[in-house]
């Protein structure tokens, strides 16, 4: 224990200190976040709908349409991510634009272009997933346990 | 020789002097306030390198060879290279030390490791292991982001408490003699943790240590912060240097105008979008050997204590939960 100050792991201490923290530390400002997320969200999903418009006006069958969407987004969020634009509208957009798929996009994009450097194998091929590789996982697993559900409870 | 003074501080009986001194630092550094009292800035943050480590190591390194030829001195004739930085394994620091053919003491204090140098740098000097040591520090915004951070393209909002790496790299030649201004004293830092746990808010994880370090100096020297015409806290940012005021005011101390901290002075808060200010080796680093070097040397100054803090985290840490420990070193520096 430190005779001059007395600073160190004691709960009251933490306790005090945590409670200066809140007082000083600036506050998320969360309803312009909601607004922002909102709006850049709403956003993108506008331009997801035209392309879609745009692909069944081509004669494409629904379930294609959307496949091609789909495929078309992810172009576009790699594509805005790989020319720098896209950690630019997620600074202002916040979960709106992490949420759609072009978010999806920018989170395998953003890594491998970052690990280029450390080769094609151990860089891009083992870092691409960091960040998405969470989403894949869980969202695999979910996927067979509402399998296994579904067969249950049919 | 020196001698111990109270728990934690020493004074040095032959008070090194810091003889020459250089800096590099990147674009945005070179915008910010303090931008016209850099040596180098440069214009992008690749530095001509392939990639943003070997930037750093490459800034380290041109920053120290800088110091070197301000002091008229070859690198034989320096005893001593101290170096240190952010990343894994000090690789900028170790790197740019193998041009250099001068004997290596790596140094890891997180973002305290310039004060930590003098300390050490100034020990070696006073204790008569050497008449020259060469010391410098770096951190790079891009190379720390990816390390502890995201990737840079990711699309993620930074909370408005963060703080903006610096990039930035700070060199110093200390000597047993000639001229220019002197560390007279010093107070090595305990590792302190008041529980703070996110890697996004550093500055309060380092306040207390700051705190506990000045509060050693004061009690062990028998000063107080009016002894000071600046007291200068290395990369603590809004927050930080807020919960660091608030400590000492509730231990007895008024830290009032001649109190000062790096991450505030070297960008415009306002303009330059940096959230709570700056943070990194490089901070405490290119703003003292700059600005307040500058103002020691023209007499503005008399008396500096400069106490770097540094948040000693790993990414590994911090996904299994730890707190923050910190560490603050002081030295004080007179014209």
């Amino acid at each position: 224990m430190n005779e001059n100050a007395g600073f160190n792991k004691q709960q009251q201490d933490v306790a005090e200190f945590q409670g200066l923290i809140d007082q000083v530390r600036p506050k998320h400002a969360y309803l312009k976040n909601a607004i922002m997320a909102f709006l850049v969200g709403g956003t993108i999903c506008l331009i997801g709908q035209c392309i879609l418009q745009i692909y069944t006006g081509q004669g494409l069958e629904q379930q294609q349409a959307q496949a091609a969407t789909a495929a078309t987004m992810v172009f576009l969020g790699a594509f805005l991510t790989g020319i720098g634009v896209y950690d630019q509208i997620g600074k202002y957009g916040g979960a709106g634009s992490i949420v759609p798929i072009t978010g999806f996009a920018n989170s395998i994009v953003a890594p491998a272009m970052e690990a280029r450097r450390e080769g094609y194998v151990f860089g891009v091929g083992a870092k691409m997933f960091t960040i998405a590789g969470p989403v894949l996982v869980y969202g695999f697993l979910i996927s067979v346990l509402i399998g296994i559900s579904f067969f249950l409870l049919r | 020789m020196g001698e111990k003074v109270g728990r934690q501080s020493f004074r040095f009986a032959n008070p090194p002097v810091v003889v020459a001194a250089a800096n590099i630092v990147g674009p945005m550094e070179g915008q910010g306030p303090l931008g016209s009292q850099f040596d180098w800035v440069m214009s992008d943050l690749l530095f001509g390198e392939q990639t943003w480590e070997r930037a750093e190591s490459k800034m380290l390194r041109e920053s120290a060879k800088l110091a070197l030829h301000k002091s008229n001195w070859q690198p034989r004739e320096i005893d001593y290279f101290l170096a240190g930085d952010l990343l894994n394994q000090i690789i900028s620091a170790s790197f740019a030390a193998r041009g250099l053919e001068i004997p290596f003491l790596g140094l890891f204090g997180a973002c305290s490791t310039f004060a930590e140098a003098i300390v050490v740098g100034s020990m070696l000097i006073d204790g008569g292991f050497g008449g020259r040591v060469l010391l410098a520090c770096s951190s790079h915004h891009n190379t720390a982001e990816r390390q502890f951070r995201f990737p840079l393209e990711q699309g993620v909002q930074r909370p408005p408490f963060a703080q903006w790496t610096v990039t930035g790299s700070g060199a110093m030649v200390l000597a047993s003699s000639g001229t220019g201004p002197k560390v007279t004293m010093g107070t090595a830092g305990k590792v302190i943790d008041l529980g703070v746990s996110d890697p996004n808010n550093m500055g309060p994880a380092m306040a207390p240590a700051a705190a506990d370090t000045l509060i050693a100096h004061f009690q062990d020297t028998g000063t107080d912060p009016s002894a000071y015409d600046l007291i200068l806290s290395g990369d603590l940012g809004t927050v930080g240097s807020d919960a660091l005021k608030e400590l000492m005011r509730m231990h007895g101390y008024r830290l009032e105008e001649n109190y000062q901290d790096g991450g505030l002075l070297i960008y415009d808060l306002a303009g330059q979008d940096v959230h709570a200010g700056g943070s990194g080796c490089g901070c405490s680093a290119t703003v003292f050997t700059g600005a307040i070097l500058n103002r020691l040397r023209d007499a503005q100054y008399r008396r500096v204590l400069l106490v770097a803090t540094g948040a000693l985290l790993s990414p590994t840490s911090s996904q299994q939960g730890e707190t923050i420990p910190g560490i603050a070193q002081a030295v004080v520096i007179e014209a």
